[in-house]
């Protein structure tokens, strides 16, 4: 017997107890649908996790803080060590930053660390609030743009070294400063409030220079150094003398091409020299692991479903062996191999499989397709860039695949108890 | 080529072990030569069919010999086996054994789809097996919706597609009325006549096997004398047969 006319056999044979492998179908249908979506949803959300990342965090950067003092969780107030803490800087860091900030010489030792090429401090500007004309004033955290991570940007462009002064402003001030939508806000003038170390009140003129979309990892506002040079101007304008700056954070630049091990020794490095080194990956890797959690309860669901179904596969094809007993002593009879026998239940187990999984991942796709612009526009209004569910066609193809490797599996056994009858005891079976 | 198409010598076989051991054949020898009509006459339980499994390689014996065409069958490969049911011998058994589910013409070529025949020459063939025995125009319609004279002519078509050497038919007629049998008869007789094709029949009808050029007789699983043989039926031709089959 040709393999075609073996797989053409089995496919029609699979049609001639409907009812029975509709019902087989089925139970594949759901484990495939289900693998289907939460693997599109995991791709959708890792994926705009990565762009995410992609667009913060470049990868060739550590976010440098000090290392939390010995020990995980120290008991009562930490010792106060004038090698370590500068003072005056306000501590409201995330978790896991230690209280106390960054010197020059701090941002030197770091530099020192082998692996790391270049270290930019994170500089906030001390501003009380924006206004545009005619707008309210609003709070503005401000940190000088540090050039090691590209903006997702919504609008116009990256705040730049110029000698104009520049902020670049994330989306939701665009409203509340009056402008009707991001394109309209670039080029505008703002207003930034300063107050000096006199309690004295001054203006900074600035144009918007560019406008970022909304994240999971926002990267706030940004000035330019022509803006951060102005700001501490006006801030300084009561002091006398110098004031030695103090930062909560630096970022290092290390080799973007390095590998998770370099990195992983250059944070120990870094944590010798008493300070924490993370990627952006690193920052957002809770959020992943949630994902990731969810996405695999869900599959673990659908590989169960699948399972079920596989013995769904035993049980259909067991009956239809037991049916087809007659004619498989006659095939047999007329000279059909075993093997050819074997292939032919087996290969009919693949194509229920096949049905199963392909009109699943059909269904999945489909549904995908027609529900997420309604989530984009609802549930997820917030995330712009967010595609829900991500369908790879190489991830659909394996889904595919494993199923009907799954549903051969299921075929052996019944297979093979075809392939094993002999043609005289077949066709004497009553 | 040899005359003897088989030759089985001192044949046993028994079913079950120890007590509830059956020893269906106590040691039969037999030829069929080329051409002629064999019958297997004997009484229900005396081991005709199981003889007849032996002679076409369907079973094996415990103990004797057997030659294909001059060649011991214990030499051949299981290959070997599986080509010379599928290619030599054609089947027709009590039973008719049609898929119900497929065409006629599907399970008419069913022999040549096994022998991995295309699908062109498997429907040409078919057909031509099909016209032979004045069953073409049923051809698309489902194995289930003929009677049994159609069926049988059928079974016969699917024994014929591949243009076998011989071909076994056990109690071909057990499950047809007696003129419906008659004509079946005379469609094998014609093809014993005309093509050649060598005929061995199983039967426990004593006037069937009075219609073949031979008979061997069992009783208990052995071999016994021919008791005085019947006259024979006047024979037909397929074709004034099937006129009466259609009429
Ligand atoms: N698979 C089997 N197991 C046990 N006994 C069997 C089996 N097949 C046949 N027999 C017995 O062998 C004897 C001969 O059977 P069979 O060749 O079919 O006889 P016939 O065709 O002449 O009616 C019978 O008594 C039958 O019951
Ligand atoms: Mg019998």
């Amino acid at each position: 017997m040709k393999t075609r006319d073996v797989i053409a056999s089995a496919v029609q044979n699979t049609f001639r107890s409907k009812l029975r492998t509709s019902l087989t179908v089925i139970a594949i249908f759901i484990g495939a649908f289900t693998l289907t979506m939460t693997s599109a949803i995991g791709a959708g959300v890792s994926s705009f996790i990565d762009s995410q990342v992609g667009a913060i965090g470049a990868p060739g950067v550590l976010a440098v803080t000090p290392a939390p003092a010995d020990g995980p969780v120290a008991d009562g107030p930490a010792v106060y060590d004038p090698e370590r803490a500068t003072g005056g800087a306000s501590i409201d860091g995330p978790p896991g930053m230690a209280a106390g900030g960054m010197n020059e010489a701090d941002l030197e030792r770091i530099a020192e660390v082998e692996g790391i090429t270049g270290v930019s401090p994170m500089v906030s500007m001390p501003v009380d609030y924006i206004a545009a004309a005619g707008s309210q004033q609003y709070e503005l955290p401000i940190d000088l743009a540090s050039g090691a991570f590209i903006p997702d940007l919504a609008a116009g462009a990256a705040v730049d070294d110029r000698a104009e002064r520049q902020v670049q402003l994330p989306a939701d001030y665009v409203e509340a400063l009056g402008y009707t939508d991001a394109e309209a806000a670039i080029g505008q003038p703002v207003t930034l409030g300063v107050t000096d170390a006199v309690g004295e009140h001054h203006e900074v003129g600035a144009v918007i220079a560019g406008v970022t979309n909304p994240g999971l990892l926002s990267l706030g506002a940004e000035g330019n150094q022509a803006l951060a040079d102005a700001v501490q101007e006006a801030q300084q304008s009561g002091i006398t003398g110098d004031v030695a700056p103090v930062y909560l954070a630096t970022n290092a630049t290390i080799d973007p091409a390095s590998t998770p091990e370099q990195i992983a020794a250059i944070k120990v490095d870094l944590l010798e020299a008493g300070f924490q080194g993370q990627t952006t990956a690193d920052q957002i890797g809770a959020f992943k692991t949630v994902i990731d959690v969810v996405t695999g309860i869900l599959n673990a669901f659908a590989v169960i479903a699948l399972l079920a179904a596989g013995f769904g596969i035993v049980n259909t094809l067991l009956m239809s062996v037991q049916e087809r007993t007659r004619e498989i002593g006659l095939m047999k009879a007329m000279g059909m191999r075993s093997g050819k026998v074997f292939g032919l239940f087996s290969m009919e187990a693949v194509f229920i499989g096949f049905l199963g999984s392909a009109i699943g991942a059909g269904v999945a796709i489909l549904t995908g397709l027609i529900a997420a612009p309604l989530l984009a526009e609802g549930l997820f209004a917030e995330l712009p860039g967010l595609e829900i569910v991500r369908f790879e066609p190489l991830s659909v193809a394996v889904i595919i695949a494993v199923v009907m490797a799954i549903a051969f599996l299921a075929g052996t056994l019944p297979a093979r108890r075809a392939a094993r009858q002999h043609p005289i005891e077949a066709l004497r079976y009553e | 080529m040899p005359d003897l198409v088989l030759d089985a010598s001192a044949i046993q076989k028994s079913y079950g072990r120890g007590d509830g051991r059956f020893d269906a054949l106590k040691g039969v020898s037999m030829q069929v030569r080329r051409g002629e009509s064999l019958a297997i006459i004997g009484k229900s339980g005396s081991g005709k069919s199981t003889l007849m499994h032996i002679l076409a390689l369907l079973d094996a014996p415990d103990a004797g010999t057997l030659a294909i065409e001059g060649v011991d069958s214990a030499s051949l490969s299981q290959t070997d086996i599986h080509r010379l049911r599928n290619r030599d011998f054609g089947f027709v058994f009590q039973q008719f054994f049609l898929v119900p589910d497929a065409t006629v013409l599907e399970n008419v070529v069913l022999p040549l789809k096994i022998a991995g025949v295309g699908a062109r020459e498997r429907t040409e063939r078919g057909m031509a097996a099909l016209r032979a025995l004045e069953l073409d125009d049923k051809a698309k319609n489902r194995a289930t919706a003929l009677s049994g004279g159609q069926k049988q002519r059928a079974v016969i078509a699917r024994a014929l597609v591949n243009s076998p050497t011989v071909i076994f038919a056990d109690e071909p007629t057990g499950n047809l009325d007696t003129v419906t049998g008659g004509l079946v008869e005379d469609i094998l007789f014609d093809l014993n006549r005309e093509q050649g094709i060598t005929l061995v029949i199983v039967t426990h009808d004593e006037e069937l096997a009075a219609r073949c050029d031979r008979q061997i007789h069992l009783r208990d699983g052995l071999e016994i004398d021919a008791p005085e043989p019947t006259a024979s039926a006047p024979s037909r031709t397929v074709a004034s047969a099937v006129q009466e089959v259609s009429a």
